[in-house]
């Protein structure tokens, strides 16, 4: 049976893969439908409750801004800052670890001294450090994320590397004269994207749900964009009065969480990796 | 021609507190076009001294001594010199033809690297390049087998492909690390015969390297039989399966079945074990477990003499040949 097979035998991560599917085309369409932008305010109708308004069907804020459009744009925001960050340790976690586990000896033990020491630093601080010289922007979100994602990554790749440069096929590749980065490119990260695709999957929810609690300290993406951390960081000053406005980006966060989160798993299982992460 | 010069070579892996001796002073030529069978069982370091030679001895080992190739030292080459020769010039082919192929590379990708690697052709002229050789190890349906993936293929047509990406830059010297261990008897003979055909197509030197008197027997013009890292005797097939002088090599001989003798009720074997790779001791390492020993065996080691004819021992008491 192909992973492929495996994968689609497991009815929860297909489920999850649909749902993580339709709120990313509800998150992209959804505004087509709705005449209703960001920014507006409707002062005639502040903090209205879904359903009440015709034209707010997801209920406003509390300075009249419509919800689905606010909520779609925190979706898109979130998703981006989860793919793009993830993207990024994707490939600097690949080209570190692998060139670290490849190389051996004492690059590879100066290579993972570094990654110790910048895993040392404080997260938190290095990103307030950050928005304070370059301002808050969403590149910037993506970057620092990125930039402190790949440690793991980097980690993960090495071991496998490790393993994968004691088989016979990487000997008798070094005595066909191939050289290192051929051997590196060809013939071990390939043999690495099973372990690191799963992982891949797992860092997104993480990114998503890092970006949110930036967001929702105020370091995150700024006002009038919104991602899904800033809607339930106004969301929780109105609990009492008006619970939509934390209820329904939390929803929505919540649900692409538990849904990557399986769809991950179900990767997991399905390529086989299970007990490599 | 000497295109292979081994002097003096020693292969030590350093362990927490033992030093494990592997090749323990070994000197060998290979001359150009001929066939070398070198024999031993595991452990006799007969791998290793070519791992050396190839710069693939695992990391922790050490070796010294010289290894010249066409007059290039390849002991402590750097990599990228050693790329030039490796896989052109001096080409390995491994035991195990299951393992040594990248899974997830087709057969044509892997072929078509080695030639993009050493003869700076395109990719596209590398694959037919590939063909022809798939072609010519006689893999059938070469085409088609260029778009498979190794694990598509048996044991035998692996070996096949493995002998192809060894070929591919015609080189001068190949050596077949126990190229037929891994195989089934019939396929054994299949690629001992593709060796053979295409040692003459090709006019190379080849190194067979195996634990079997009988495979090196049928492709090999010299033998050098080692025991515990050391030559023990060297000669001619002709002098060493007929002529034998080691003890050793007696008692090897006597262990390769024979379908036209009496029959047996046990297969004959040696008892006892090689030495520890971590001791040194003085006398002849082959002392424990030879029939002859005498006191003079356990104090003093052998030196590797040239008889008549080129036929070496490292015996004091040789055998009567």
């Amino acid at each position: 049976m192909t992973a492929l097979h495996r994968l689609t035998a497991n009815r929860a991560a297909v489920c999850a893969f649909a749902i993580v599917f339709l709120v990313t085309a509800l998150a992209f369409l959804g505004p087509l439908c709705n005449p209703n932008d960001i920014e507006t305010l409707d002062w005639a109708h502040v903090a209205a409750a879904p359903g009440r308004i015709g034209a707010h069907w997801f209920g406003t804020d509390r300075l009249g801004r419509d919800l689905y459009a606010r909520t779609l744009e925190g979706i898109r925001v979130s998703l981006a800052v989860g793919l793009v960050a993830s993207a990024i340790s994707l490939v600097v976690g690949i080209a570190y670890g692998a060139v670290a586990g490849y190389l051996g000896g004492r690059a590879d033990q100066f290579m993972m001294r570094f990654i110790e020491v910048l895993s040392g630093l404080p997260l938190i601080f290095f990103i307030i450090f950050l928005t304070v010289v370059f301002g808050r922007s969403p590149y910037l979100l993506f970057l620092a994320i990125g930039a402190v994602g790949w440690l793991t990554m980097a980690r993960i790749v090495r071991g496998q590397t490790l393993s994968i440069r004691q088989r016979e096929f990487i000997e008798a590749a070094v005595a066909s004269g191939a050289g290192p980065a051929r051997i590196i490119v060809r013939h071990v990260v390939p043999n690495l994207l099973g372990p690191v695709i799963v992982y891949a999957t797992l860092t997104v929810p993480q990114i998503i749900l890092f970006e949110s609690f930036l967001s929702f300290l105020g370091l995150g993406v700024q006002e009038p964009h919104a991602s899904l951390g800033t809607l339930i960081a106004e969301g929780a000053g109105e609990m009492e009065s008006a619970p939509w406005i934390l209820l329904v980006p939390g929803g929505f966060l919540a649900c692409l969480l538990l849904c990557l989160n399986i769809l991950g798993d179900g990767l997991r299982d399905a390529l086989d990796v299970g007990g490599e992460i | 021609m000497t295109i292979l010069a081994i002097d003096d070579l020693r292969v030590h892996f350093d362990r927490r507190r033992t030093r494990l001796h592997a090749v323990r002073g070994v000197s060998l030529e290979v001359a150009a076009a001929e066939c070398v069978g070198i024999v031993g069982e595991s452990g006799s370091g007969k791998t290793q001294m070519f791992m050396a030679a190839m710069g693939l001895l695992a990391p922790g080992a050490e070796a010294a001594g010289s290894v010249r190739f066409e007059g290039t030292e390849l002991l402590g080459a750097k990599a990228a010199a050693l790329n030039r020769v490796r896989g052109s010039r001096l080409a390995m082919v491994f035991q195990d033809p299951m393992t040594s192929l990248t899974p997830h590379l087709t057969v044509g990708s892997q072929l078509s690297e080695v030639l993009v690697t050493h003869a700076g052709v395109s990719w596209p002229s590398a694959e037919s390049g590939a063909l022809r050789m798939l072609e010519r190890v006689r893999v059938p349906e070469a085409r088609r087998r260029l778009r498979q993936y190794p694990h598509e293929l048996s044991g035998g047509l692996r070996q096949r492909v493995m002998i192809g990406m060894a070929l591919l830059c015609d080189p001068a010297l190949l050596i077949a690390d126990e190229p037929t261990t891994a195989l089934d008897v019939t396929v054994q003979s299949q690629v001992m015969d593709l060796l053979r055909s295409m040692r003459r197509e090709i006019g190379m030197a080849v190194v067979l390297i195996s634990h079997d008197l009988g495979v090196v027997a049928g492709l090999a013009d010299r033998i050098v039989v080692m025991y515990a890292g050391r030559i023990v005797e060297s000669g001619t097939a002709g002098d060493i399966l007929e002529r034998a002088l080691h003890p050793y090599t007696a008692a090897l001989l006597q262990c390769v079945p024979n379908l036209h003798g009496p029959r047996l009720h046990r297969m004959p074997s040696l008892p006892g074990q090689p030495p520890d790779p971590g001791t040194d001791a003085p006398g002849c390492a082959f002392a424990p477990r030879c029939a002859h020993v005498t006191q003079r065996c356990k104090a003093e080691r052998p030196s590797l003499q040239i008889g008549p004819s080129a036929h070496a021992v490292a015996c004091h008491y040789p055998l009567p040949a």
